[in-house]
């Protein structure tokens, strides 16, 4: 779980939900729909996070593996790296 | 602006302004839209109104109107769209205008009932014309007894056999059929028509034959014997269609004069006659001064919207010419005022999702910001395909773009998608989205990452796999034990594109969805007891109430959730993995006995000790406020004896609450008590449904790739563009009949349903009214 390649991809989308629902709400102007826009925001880089947290976390473990067919194993096997 | 956020704090004033200027000061509120009138009589029937004769007269005008629109419709004039006009209906306009529309109607009556007559004189004399240019050839022989008339074309063969049975060929019969000339075309609908001639012998005959002819709605015309007598009647007949035709044409221009004047003023005396029905019906809800000269209102309205209402009032009393300005008058009141929510054009659409599930109570909090994101976002888990949400987003922006020109088209279906089309916006969107993470575009899957999973190592030396085991078995699996199969590092974002090309795709994807569903449903139902606390504040009884709702949930679901995201995160070997539900059931049912029913070390004990919090929040949510207000209402009633000879504004209060009885608040805590506990349950159950529609999308898809366009695109041969030309046109069709349009009716409907249950959102009492 300490490899780079999990690191990365959990930082980039923790920054990029942060800032848009913890920074950008900042920066929108005052106005009548300032709370509607802001509470938009954050609920949408809520949800989305947890989404793709859901997703990514579900795969981290398998406790099994796919089941292919057996061309579609002859074919992944010279093509896929 | 707050008020999105809670409902608008209102306030109760009274309104005085005179006789004269009542319609210039009702119509600017109008225009103002801003306050709610408080009907005054209430007692008195609809007739009994003082303003129902007005209102009547409004009506007839409006009846009026609707004719004056048929007639112009149906002589094709049209009618021009836009005008502005700010002028105010007064009480002189409306006789005015009344007497201009019974005119109207009158002349529009008797150029209708001139122009029918005419036009049936016009079709007699055409039809003798016909017939005695026809009869000329049947004319060649000696005179006989004859019937000659004109009959509907499709009438002829009935009224023949008649004949036939009547006098059993004791006749002769000619008849021919009348083809117009193409400028005689005055009639609204061409009818077909047959001349006849029936030569017979005898009078008593041709007596009956008159009757059969009134039967069948012949028309008979008498036919000179000679042919003298024929010519004279046609040149006749010549004539006296010339006139008729030019009278015709007059008729029919005078008409359309008429018409025309009337649309050029049509829109505007409908508004204005919409109008003046709108005041006199805000009138009658008024209360008239004993001396006449004075009309007393009381109207809800937004405290922050005072000062516009003052100004529209000396508006409309300036307008009038009145010397006096109305007078604005707040008011204490103990009734509960209306619940209004700002609204703009984009927020419309989600209050009033909320709004048909029920209006919430006086400065309550409103769900609606929240339903912005979630609904759309819980409908996009279920549909769950970045194609389909990609062209139901261009669907959207395209009736963004496009509103007017839909809304003009007033079809009723189409007026509720436009209404809409935010929500469609967004829900199409986040669908995107979501479909990026369920890697579903159409079915297919993007592998943008390279996959986590490798098929090389399972080949020796590395794994079991040899040339062998290819040949024998159709479907291998591979082992994430072996290692280099599985590459440790799950795919960055959303789900691995081999899952797309395993035949055991569903064993992972149910798993994965049927856990993803109950942290999505736990968490909004999280997020709606919280969102309730906010009421709370304002009520004051956070203990009671709040506190014992979310230790039992978060003892029993919260619990779940963490069991979810162990099981997920902590290596295990899949065969020691206890399943999830197994634990679950038997934590509930306190069994410990079966082996292998612990996924860490200390979980019998928390277990234990998580079920019986949950159970004691039950008695304490059953009896705690309950008997704390039995203790209030003991205390005060005995305050109350002290007391009660004196009129205290804060006994009088207490004399209020007295009146509630104790069982109704028991009875009420319980109900609420039930269903907030099973509500939790079943409620979570219910998001389920995230699942089971999401898992039914990514299989209709499958089968319309793998039934329909896959097989157009195996064929070699070179028909094969051809084929695939018309199956794409089949697929498309497909896509948007079934997937979008009705998985996308039935995902709208389940999201409606999560939003609507009563423990997600605050209102356990829903007995606000909009104003």
């Amino acid at each position: 779980m300490a490899a780079l390649s999990f690191v990365i991809p959990m930082s980039v989308m923790t920054l990029f939900w942060g800032i848009i629902g913890g920074v950008v709400p900042w920066f929108i102007p005052k106005g009548p729909n300032r709370g509607v826009i802001v509470t938009m925001l954050v609920l949408t880089a809520v949800c989305c996070y947890l989404f793709w947290l859901i997703a990514i976390l579900a795969q981290l473990n398998p406790l099994f593996g796919p089941s292919l067919k057996n061309d579609t194993i002859w074919y992944m096997y010279y093509h896929w790296s | 602006m707050d008020s999105f956020f809670r409902s608008e704090e209102m306030c109760l004033v009274q309104l005085f302004f005179q006789t004269e200027s009542a319609h210039n000061c009702i119509n600017e509120l109008g225009h103002l839209g801003l306050v709610q009138f408080k009907d005054l009589n209430p007692g008195t029937v609809a007739f009994q109104r003082r303003f129902v004769k007005e209102v009547k007269k409004c009506e007839e005008m409006e009846r009026i109107l609707r004719f004056l629109e048929n007639e112009v419709v149906k002589s094709n004039i049209p009618i021009p769209a836009d005008f502005t006009s700010e002028t105010i209906p007064v009480p002189r306009d409306v006789l005015d205008l009344e007497s201009r529309f019974d005119k109207l109607e009158q002349e529009l009556k008797e150029i209708n009932s001139n122009r029918d007559t005419l036009r049936q004189n016009f079709t007699q004399l055409m039809e003798i014309n016909h017939l005695l240019q026809m009869t000329d050839d049947f004319f060649e022989e000696v005179a006989i007894r004859f019937v000659a008339g004109v009959i509907k074309h499709e009438r002829f063969p009935a009224f023949e056999k008649i004949l036939w049975r009547l006098f059993h060929g004791n006749f002769v019969l000619r008849h021919a059929e009348i083809k117009p000339h193409e400028e005689e075309n005055m009639a609204e609908d061409p009818v077909k028509k047959d001349v006849f001639v029936v030569f017979v012998q005898g009078d008593q005959i041709r007596g009956k034959i008159r009757k059969l002819c009134d039967g069948f709605h012949a028309s008979m015309y008498p036919c000179p014997n000679n042919a003298y007598a024929r010519k004279e009647m046609r040149t006749n007949a010549n004539t006296r269609i010339e006139d008729l035709r030019l009278v015709l044409k007059r008729t029919e221009e005078f008409r359309e004069t008429t018409l025309t004047a009337a649309a050029a003023n049509l829109q505007e005396w409908t508004s204005k006659v919409k109008k003046m029905k709108a005041i006199y019906y805000t009138l009658n809800l008024c209360n008239i001064d004993i001396t006449q000269k004075l009309i007393v209102a009381e109207i809800w309205c937004p405290v922050s919207d005072l000062n516009s209402v003052h100004t529209a009032l000396i508006h409309g009393s300036e307008q009038s010419g009145s010397s006096l300005s109305p007078v604005v008058n707040r008011i204490q009141t103990q009734q509960t005022p209306p619940t209004f929510n700002r609204v703009n054009s984009f927020t419309t659409g989600f209050q009033s999702i909320i709004d048909a599930y029920g209006v919430g109570n006086y400065q309550e909090i409103n769900p609606a910001p929240y339903t912005m994101v979630t609904f759309p976002f819980l409908f996009a888990v279920m549909f769950g395909d970045c194609g389909h949400g990609l062209v139901m987003t261009l669907l959207a922006l395209w009736l963004i773009l496009h509103q007017e020109h839909f809304r003009k088209l007033k079809n009723e279906l189409i007026d509720m998608l436009v209404d809409g089309r935010y929500i469609i916006f967004l829900m199409g969107l986040f669908s995107i989205y979501t479909g990026l993470i369920y890697n579903d575009c159409f079915s297919k899957s993007f592998n943008v990452f390279g996959s986590s999973w490798s098929v090389r190592p399972m080949f020796h030396p590395h794994g079991p796999w040899t040339n062998d085991t290819l040949h024998d078995s159709g479907h291998l699996h591979l082992d994430p034990l072996v290692s280099g199969v599985y590459s440790g590092n799950p795919y960055p974002f959303g789900v691995d594109p081999i899952w797309n090309i395993a035949s055991n795709k569903l064993s992972f994807l149910n798993s994965y969805k049927m856990k993803m569903s109950v942290i999505m449903g736990v968490a909004h139902m999280l997020f709606g007891v919280t969102l309730s606390l906010v009421n709370y504040i304002n009520l004051k009884d956070v203990a009671l109430q709040f506190i014992p709702e979310v230790i039992f949930m978060l003892s029993l679901f919260g619990y779940l959730i963490f069991l979810i995201l162990y099981k997920w995160c902590v290596v295990m070997k899949s065969e020691s993995a206890p399943s999830i539900l197994l634990l679950f059931i038997n934590m509930m049912l306190f069994d410990y006995s079966s082996e292998g029913t612990v996924l860490y070390r200390t979980q019998k004990p928390v277990q234990i000790f998580l079920v019986v919090v949950a159970v004691l929040m039950v008695p304490w949510l059953l009896f705690a406020k309950p008997l704390l207000l039995y203790r209030k209402h003991k205390q005060l009633k005995f305050l109350s004896l002290q007391f009660c000879l004196s009129l205290f504004f804060g006994v009088k209060k207490a004399f209020f609450s007295l009146q509630v009885s104790m069982a109704d608040i028991f009875v009420y805590q319980g109900i609420h008590t039930i269903e907030y506990c099973l509500g939790c349950i079943s409620n979570t159950a219910s998001y389920l449904r995230l699942w089971a529609l999401s898992l039914a999308h990514a299989e209709l898809s499958e089968v319309l790739w793998k039934m329909v366009l896959q097989v157009a695109l195996r064929v070699t041969s070179g028909m094969g563009s051809v084929l695939l030309a018309v199956t794409f046109a089949a697929f498309a069709v497909l896509t948007v009949t079934i997937l979008l349009v009705m998985e996308g009716l039935s995902a709208f409907l389940h999201a409606l349903r999560l939003h609507c249950t009563p423990s997600t959102y605050t209102p356990d009492v829903a007995f606000g009214f909009c104003s």
